[in-house]
């Protein structure tokens, strides 16, 4: 985090830092007393703006374009840093001759399958001999000029991202491109870094993964990457929301980013090789080792080489099975029961209603939380107790609720946003029935053991086989510190048998070590908490190694062998960071370097062995099976090798770059009339739901309120809902400064304060004015906080990223009018009307089918929210639009 | 309340006193002198962790008689350097908010209000229910005869703002028992 202070120049982009994080923002005010420039852009102007050099106004999802629109400028100027490109990026690289890129295909990639809308990313691939290119040795042309290079394909991709493009779509004028763009290129190369910060602001879109590989682009472009001041900063918003990744509560990973296995995995060496075989470049070539020791971390000696270290026990995905397919599974009857541990979907989840919907189809429910939060008590005081959609009476779920003890009352660790691990020592114990987490799951485990023991069914055999025995306090409690060991794992045989694993470097595949999570390893070097160091700053240099522990290796800043040149030796005295010391034949520096420790900067590398000894002493990126930073990517992501633009399911604005109007990736669920969507500009949508809201929090509250709106200060601070909104669509709508007004989407209508400002931009689009509006979406209806509001999270479809699974919450379509919003059934009419009238569903309720690209859509002649003129289907290529690729993915 | 003395009007003490910008002890109330800090008066402080945003602020955790009774920056952290935004500083309210849940509430189906039960009896319940969801939604294999291994009748969600050593339990007993569907706040 600190190291933002020695950035030359941050766009904060995606993010409000100052008020969402505005205790990390005190780097961005060193950096900027250090002489930085600060820019934020961002649909709105906020404290993160007041504190900025300048604010650029944006409209909500475009900023692939923005960004594609800098890497052009990069790209036509010669702007890029050519050396750190050339040895430390994919550029150089040939792309296999089948690969068609999106602007030859009217917005879709090679590959694309319309019937399920997915791609097959096989004609992504570099070029080259198969067993080469497997060897990370693909068909490179170092003069870049060969028109299949990587270099070359990203430039005619990004040809028609010009300034003129950037405001006709975005809404930035060519005075503030042109200062973004100056300010960038300025602070970047030898002696100068730019930095990026972004948070859900780049996240919760349809595409948020490419917006932040857009920036990961342009970054590699300008050698602002494993430098000092470089990067791109994640800014994550729950104490662990990066260890609940790393150590995984998710459907789609294990702990240390290993796949979850998919069905028709059954072999054990076919899961590893998939994720990383022996012959590959780079860390993840030892796959096969991470995996055993999870295997051995679970299931101890009941995990043998005979038995595949049981790899047979971990159940396989058949899809998806994300929150929001679990939605659906619930509103099926397919779920029984439900655990929250600290979530409050009724409010934090897209489309609250179907969220409490979903859950009133639950035989039981667990809540575990500190308050009588809305997702414990929607079936006694929720919204459609007052509309008469739900009857508690008729609602069956069970509910327990369970007080949980919170971070004063346990010990244990948290890892911050920037992968640093910093452990809590228990200050008191928990009052009343309140319970750890940790004393909860360990408890339920050890019952469910119990029950089952003696069973002969083989599905029980993974329970009853599981490592369950962990030592217990005086109070019986299991001892925190005993499973942060298990997760740095141990030596199980030899002379060091019983020592914790110092590094993963010590990890071996042949069972005689185990560890629950092989980037942690290290956590508990030499038997000693590391996450529990707390040399105090004051007395340590800038890195400050001595505070708590980054995961891997305690390394502060990842791939910093980009730190140096080819030769090894710092690109300036400015920005050294780790480099080559020939004497000590040894790669030294203020961070723990991140390269083979003894591999000189000229060692060719040995590509027959696989591994890290197959890195060349050039290959920075030593997780990439290449060894490179990719500007093209091959694998990895769902949606396309190139950040592309497209609108948003609900945008009133024709798709000025491709015939494609939407991500034809993009994850969508159909459930009658409850998760519809403003066709948009795709018909009336545009002109029914005209305006856009984007969602946001505020510093004073917390998420879903769970954490902020029972406690009296924070309630006092930050009372009730509001919404931003400019002077200029005030006067358009009516609305009155402080007075009521109610917004209305697709899905539902909430009401809320209005706080007419100057801080909202009305921006021009074409040859008209789009406005947006924002909404922070702490609150909700219910009687148990201090205060409460309505759920701005209700007014939210579930269209997911495809990458992601992650929803569009930050650029949706509504309608805004003065006054409150009708109460009881009325609430419901009001949002029918809105929908018959945008011709979304028909008199009778029945949701009417809509097209997916301008080229189906009778776009209405005298509709005026349409900004550009749609090209016709001469113009268009075979372009799949048969089948809708809004689908649900199968076997939820 | 003292009464007033003409020679201890404050403008007095502080042109007698050291004090002489009046910002210190010459301006302070005879109440002001006696107050002293509950960091001086507590029993203990120990070292943790801001449990809102990921930004990892470090806090000072002061306890009284098996109280919280004051939380507040702590200056040692290179990240932090002392300081809590309004959420961090509020958080001794997190633990002492008059609002907190402290028993077991129980709802049985259909029911319109809340029971009281004994947490033993509510996690065996639990347990109970989960080998029943389980074995109501169990699955084999798919369609194919791929083996699955799997329950589709349990799901969890939430994490990111508990303990990544409680992250780890439930992954590993989640998916010993075959429950996928677990899934936190980093998919929102």
């Amino acid at each position: 985090m600190q190291d933002i202070a020695n950035a030359d120049c941050i766009v904060i982009e995606g993010s409000n830092m100052a008020e969402a994080h505005p205790v990390a923002f005190q780097w961005v005010m060193e950096a900027k007393k250090r002489g930085a420039r600060v820019i934020h852009v961002d649909p709105r102007f906020t404290r993160t703006s007041a504190n900025a050099d300048r604010h650029v106004p944006i409209r909500t999802g475009t900023d692939v374009v923005l960004l594609g629109g800098l890497i052009r400028h990069v790209l036509e100027n010669d702007l890029w840093f050519e050396e750190y490109v050339r040895l430390f990026t994919n550029a150089s690289t040939i792309l296999s001759e089948e690969y068609a890129d999106a602007e030859d295909g009217e917005g879709l990639f090679s590959g694309y399958d319309p019937e399920t809308g997915t791609y097959d990313n096989a004609t992504w691939a570099y070029a080259g001999e198969h067993e080469q290119v497997r060897r990370g040795l693909p068909e490179r042309d170092e003069s870049l000029q060969h028109p299949r290079s990587v270099f070359q394909v990203l430039k005619r991709h990004y040809a028609r991202y010009t300034p003129e493009m950037v405001e006709a779509t975005c809404g930035i004028s060519p005075e503030d491109f042109a200062y973004l763009a100056e300010s960038i290129t300025s602070a970047s190369g030898r002696e100068r870094t730019t930095c990026f910060v972004y948070a859900l602001g780049w996240t919760q879109h349809q595409g948020g993964a490419q917006m932040i590989r857009t920036a990961g682009v342009l970054q590699l472009l300008l050698g602002n990457v494993g430098r000092p001041g470089s990067g791109i900063m994640a800014m994550r918003g729950h104490a662990t929301i990066q260890g609940s990744t790393d150590i995984p509560t998710l459907y789609h990973i294990l702990p240390g980013y290993l796949p979850m296995p998919k069905a028709g995995q059954d072999d054990f060496r076919e899961y590893v090789d998939a994720i990383g075989h022996k012959e590959q470049k780079g860390f993840w070539a030892n796959a096969e080792t991470y995996t055993v020791n999870l295997l051995k971390a679970w299931w101890g000696d009941a995990a043998t080489a005979e038995n595949d270290w049981a790899y047979d026990y971990l159940p396989k995905l058949t899809g998806a099975h994300g929150t929001y397919q679990t939605t659906m599974r619930m509103l099926e009857d397919g779920v029984d029961g439900f655990f929250l541990l600290g979530q409050n979907p009724a409010v934090g989840s897209a489309n609250g209603r179907l969220q409490r919907e979903a859950m009133s189809h639950l035989k039981w429910l667990v809540v575990r939380d500190f308050h009588m939060i809305e997702s414990a008590t929607f079936w006694k005081d929720g919204p459609e107790i007052e509309t008469g959609e739900m009857r508690t009476e008729d609602i069956g779920t069970e509910v327990f609720f369970l007080p949980a003890a919170n971070h004063t009352e346990k010990a244990g660790s948290f890892t911050q946003t920037q992968r640093m691990v910093q452990w809590r020592d228990k200050a008191v114990d928990p009052p009343g029935d309140a319970r750890s987490e940790l004393d909860f799951l360990y408890e339920l485990g050890r019952r469910v053991r119990e029950k089952l023991a003696g069973s002969t069914d083989p599905r029980d055999r993974p329970l009853l086989d599981l490592t369950w025995d962990y030592p217990t306090d005086e109070h019986g409690e299991v001892e925190a510190e005993a499973v942060l060991a298990e997760i740095n794992g141990r030596h199980l045989t030899g002379e060091k048998a019983g020592q914790p694993l110092s590094a993963f470097a010590e990890m071996t595949a042949d069972g005689s070590t185990d560890g629950g999570c092989w980037i942690y390893a290290g956590v508990f070097a030499d038997g000693v908490n590391q996450a529990r160091r707390r040399t105090p700053g004051a007395e340590q240099d800038e890195i400050a190694a001595d505070w708590g522990w980054a995961w891997p290796a305690n390394r502060r800043i990842l791939y910093n062998r980009a730190s140096a040149d080819a030769e090894g030796r710092p690109w300036s005295e400015r920005k050294k960071l780790v480099w080559w010391d020939e004497e000590q034949g040894h790669w030294v520096g203020d961070d723990v370097p991140d390269f083979p420790a003894t591999k000189r900067p000229d060692d060719p590398g040995e590509p027959g062995k696989g591994g890290a000894a197959a890195l060349a002493g050039t290959d920075a990126f030593i997780m990439q099976a290449d060894g490179r930073g990719w500007l093209f990517a091959p694998t990895g992501l769902v949606d396309g090798p190139l950040p592309t633009h497209y609108e948003a399911p609900e945008s009133t604005v024709p798709n000025p770059l491709y015939l494609q109007q939407s991500n034809p990736t993009r994850v969508g669920f159909k459930a009658g009339e409850d998760n519809l969507n403003s066709p948009g500009a795709l018909g009336l949508g545009g002109r029914v739901y005209p305006y856009v809201f984007t969602t946001y929090r505020i510093t004073e509250h917390h998420t879903a309120g769970g954490m902020s709106r029972f406690l009296p200060y924070l309630s006092e601070l930050q009372p009730e809902l509001y919404m931003e909104v400019s002077p200029e669509l005030a006067a358009e709508v009516g609305l009155e400064p402080y007075g009521w007004a109610t917004v209305i989407s697709a899905r539902s209508a909430i009401e809320t304060k209005v706080l007419v400002t100057e801080r909202m931009t009305p921006l021009r689009i074409g040859d008209r004015t789009i406005h947006q509006v924002g909404l922070p979406y702490h609150w909700a209806r219910g009687d148990q906080a201090i205060v409460t509001g309505d759920g701005v999270n209700d007014l939210i479809g579930m269209n997911l990223d495809a990458n992601t699974q992650i929803q569009n919450s930050k650029n949706n379509a509504c309608a805004i009018r003065p006054g409150r919003r009708p109460r009881g059934p009325a609430l419901l009419e009001l949002v029918e009307e809105y929908r018959r009238r945008a011709g979304i569903v028909d008199a009778e309720h029945h949701v009417l089918e809509r097209p997916e690209t301008p080229r189906d859509a009778q776009l209405d002649p005298t509709d005026e929210s349409v900004a550009h003129h749609a090209r016709g289907p001469e113009e268009a290529p075979a372009v799949p639009v048969a089948q809708p690729s809004q689908r649900e993915m199968r076997n939820r | 309340m003292a009464r007033p003395v003409l020679l201890n009007w404050p403008v007095l003490r502080q042109l007698r006193g050291a004090d002489r910008t009046g910002r210190g002890v010459a301006v302070m109330s005879p109440v002001t002198r006696a107050t002293t800090p509950r960091t001086a008066t507590a029993d203990g402080m120990t070292e943790s962790v801001c449990p809102y945003c990921a930004v990892g602020c470090s806090q000072r955790v002061y306890h009284r008689d098996g109280k919280v009774v004051h939380i507040e920056g702590n200056p040692d952290s290179p990240v932090s350097r002392g300081r809590l935004c309004p959420k961090g500083a509020a958080s001794e309210q997190l633990v002492n908010s008059p609002l907190r849940q402290t028993t077991v509430r129980y709802r049985a189906p259909y029911a319109s209000d809340w029971q009281d039960l004994d947490l033993d009896t509510a996690v065996d319940m639990i347990a109970d229910r989960f080998l029943e969801a389980r074995r109501n939604h169990w699955q084999d294999e798919d369609e194919h005869g791929h083996p699955l291994r799997r329950t589709m009748g349990i799901a969890s969600l939430g994490g990111a703002t508990i303990d990544n050593e409680e992250n780890y339990l439930a992954k590993k007993f989640f998916t010993a028992a075959g429950a996928i569907q677990m899934e936190n706040q980093a998919r929102i």
